[in-house]
């Protein structure tokens, strides 16, 4: 990431961080993701919405090449980058994945230290020269994790010791701490409890400032709360995506309205 | 079911009037529940009870092997005496004669009167003039001081002793004399013959046929454990990095099919097949040495694999998925991904694979036979340590199944000795596997 390509990026690309067009994902024979086109903006938080096996979540798994561990499936269409597309060839997907950031549904720390659940991301990019400065980055990412008070003074125990809040926290610390520039969350709460939902919640509030952040969720009440762009998906299709107050006040689709008042999904 | 007994009863309601007074299928489903739980405990006991039976035997016919007769006589030979033997034709008898008139003075001194002839002490301790006239040609200082010598019993003697002969049963043959056995009483009551702890029996070599007594299993376990360092140093790697390959990288196509169906069923193939395609390829076409632990370790190794790639995968495909993602989520490469996070995490796992796989190995026969590991090793121990893996040599079982079918009774006692040292080997490794474990464990 250097200084041309925010020049660059001010200037043509006009704020929009990742620009998807006429994206198609197949499981085999299914066609999973149909026709899909998405703007996500820079320093906004995008929510995908729609019933459980619409294809939000493998269309969030499609911006950071996650599909590719899936041998059957298949991804077409272009996803551009600051104008890159990240499904070039010549694109390392491991580099893609440092920018473009993950937290999953479940948490998932790495069953090491707390230190090293979040250092393990600087270290395999070299983002850190010595000791003190990686100290620096796990303090900063557990900041803004929102969790460095909770665990300063363990940073060597387990990260798989801590609640299920404080791991979903940690795993999101660990995902800032490669320094991304997109913030993919698949359902992050939907493993938490209403408190530690909040706590995450207002987490992903302040992520906002620095990150471009997507989020997938089943709640509709959470995509209104921290979301300001929403796309609700149905059966593969992006049926609209819009400012989410449009969306929930005055959405334009008679599915989307179902949905949303709760008579389909 | 439920249709019929309500015929049968048609006052039956379908709850009991109280539920302290259970009906007739709760009672009938708590009488199938005991039934059950008997059955359990009596195969728990039946498996304790052949345990128990099989430990006591071993352990009853075992020991004594571990057990030796010694007759321990304090000699001194003078230079002049040395001289006059040296000068003899029949060097090794002029000692005899030496050694025997000490014994005479050593039971004349006690009070015991017994007649000693040279044939009764060669049936009783083999050719003592040899092993004394070794003994100061190696240690010349020695002469002239009194030197206590503990001379082993031959093996007709010892079961005597251990009561494997008796006089009702025994037949006078070149072996030994009935007479003998009143020269042994008498040793025994003078306390010059006596039972002492079975060194030999640990570090030696294996012995001719008519010399039990000398026959040791050192050798063989030895040749043991070069055997399992080469399956260890192979097996290992290999089965890790295919196991590796094939759960995390392969694509799913009918070729993986068929290596994942082949490698289920080698591990189901018997040991002797790859014992004969070890004496084909290794020894017929490749040349390697016979009878050597390499060549044996080689086909255990064919054998122990897909057991270690089967364990391994197993624990490969327990690591959660979760861990994956977590891994390239952060942006790790995939090989990142397996060797930092999923790999630690399934070590145990491995471990406890591969020690399974060995301890298999370690147990194997079959394939010895076939390719010439139940040589006899006269000469004992390899020159160093590389010769270890190609120098002729036994391994443990093949030992075991040697001495088992060989006819005198004092080397079934070797046998059941040798298990006991065998299961001491396999306990000492599952002991390494348990600590490693723990190692591996204690870094999370």
């Amino acid at each position: 990431m250097n200084d041309m390509s925010r020049v660059e990026r001010q200037v043509d690309t006009n704020k929009i961080k990742l620009e998807c067009r006429d994206c198609q994902v197949y499981y085999g024979e299914t066609h999973a993701i149909k026709d899909v086109n998405v703007d996500i903006e820079d320093k906004t938080v995008t929510a995908f919405i729609g019933p459980s096996g619409c294809g939000k979540s493998t269309f969030l798994r499609c911006l950071n090449r996650m599909n590719d561990t899936i041998d059957v499936a298949r991804v077409k269409g272009s996803f551009k980058l600051d104008g890159e597309d990240i499904y070039d060839k010549r694109v390392d997907p491991v580099q893609l994945r440092a920018k473009v950031g993950m937290v999953f549904q479940k948490p998932n720390p790495f069953p090491k230290s707390i230190y090293d659940n979040v250092a393990y991301g600087p270290r395999i990019h070299g983002l850190a020269r010595n000791k003190a400065e990686l100290d620096e980055i796990v303090e900063k990412s557990l900041r803004r994790g929102a969790i460095w008070n909770e665990v300063k003074d363990r940073l060597d125990a387990p990260g798989t010791g801590l609640s299920g809040g404080q791991q979903q926290r940690l795993c999101i610390a660990r995902a800032v701490a490669t320094e991304p520039e997109v913030l993919l969350m698949d359902e992050p709460c939907s493993a938490l409890d209403p408190i530690a939902t909040a706590q995450v919640e207002e987490l992903i509030d302040e992520l906002r400032s620095r990150y471009s952040v997507v989020i997938v969720t089943h709640s509709m009440q959470q995509a209104a709360r921290v979301s300001q762009k929403t796309a609700f998906f149905h059966l593969g299709n992006l049926v609209e995506f819009g400012e989410t107050g449009q969306i929930f006040t005055n959405p334009e689709d008679p599915r989307t309205e179902s949905y949303i008042t709760g008579r389909i999904g | 079911m439920t249709d019929a007994s309500m015929q049968e009863n048609p006052e039956a309601t379908p709850h009991p009037v109280s539920l302290t007074a259970p009906n007739e299928r709760t009672r009938k489903r708590a009488k199938a529940e005991r039934r059950f739980r008997a059955y359990g405990i009596a195969a728990v006991a039946t498996g304790l009870f052949f345990l128990v039976v099989l430990f006591t035997s071993i352990l009853s016919e075992g020991i004594p092997a571990f057990t030796r007769t010694v007759v321990s006589v304090e000699f001194t030979l003078t230079e002049q005496q040395r001289e006059e033997s040296e000068a003899e034709l029949f060097k090794t008898k002029a000692y005899s004669n030496l050694f025997i008139s000490a014994l005479k003075t050593e039971l004349d001194e006690r009070g015991l009167n017994v007649e000693i002839n040279e044939d009764a002490i060669e049936r009783l301790l083999g050719k003592v003039g040899g092993t004394i006239r070794t003994f100061y040609s190696e240690n010349p200082g020695k002469l002239g001081e009194p030197v206590e010598f503990d001379l082993a019993a031959s093996s007709r003697v010892d079961g005597y002793f251990k009561g494997r002969v008796s006089r009702d049963t025994m037949q006078d043959s070149r072996f030994l004399e009935k007479s003998d056995l009143d020269l042994v009483d008498a040793l025994k009551e003078a306390g010059v013959i006596k039972q002492a702890f079975n060194w030999p029996f640990i570090t030696g070599a294996d012995s001719g046929v008519d010399n039990p007594g000398g026959a040791g299993i050192g050798a063989s376990v030895v040749g043991s454990f070069f055997m399992m360092l080469v399956v260890l140093g192979l097996s290992l790697p290999i089965g890790v990095a295919a196991s590796i390959y094939l759960e995390e990288f392969a694509p799913q196509n009918r070729f993986t099919d068929l290596i994942e169906v082949n490698i289920s069923n080698l591990a189901a193939v018997p040991s002797i097949v790859f014992g004969i395609l070890g004496l084909a390829v290794f020894i017929q076409f490749m040349h390697l040495p016979q009878s050597a632990p390499l060549v044996g370790g080689l086909v255990l190794t064919l054998m122990t694999l897909p057991t270690i790639i089967i364990s391994t995968r197993a624990s490969l495909k327990a690591v959660p998925p979760s861990i994956r993602d977590a891994a390239l989520g952060v942006g790790a490469s995939k090989m990142q991904a397996v060797f930092h996070h999923v790999l630690p995490l399934a070590a145990p796992g491995i471990l406890t694979g591969t020690i399974i796989g060995l301890a298999q190995a370690l147990g194997e026969t079959a394939p010895l036979l076939l390719i010439g590991m139940v040589g006899f090793v006269a000469r004992g121990y390899p020159d160093g340590f590389l010769a270890g893996f190609t120098e002729p040599n036994s391994a443990m079982p093949a030992q075991i199944y040697t001495w088992a079918s060989r006819a005198d009774a004092a080397f079934y006692e070797k046998a059941w000795g040798g298990i006991i040292i065998l299961l001491v080997f396999l306990l000492t490794m599952n002991i390494i596997a348990i600590i490693l474990r723990r190692r591996f464990e204690r870094r999370w």
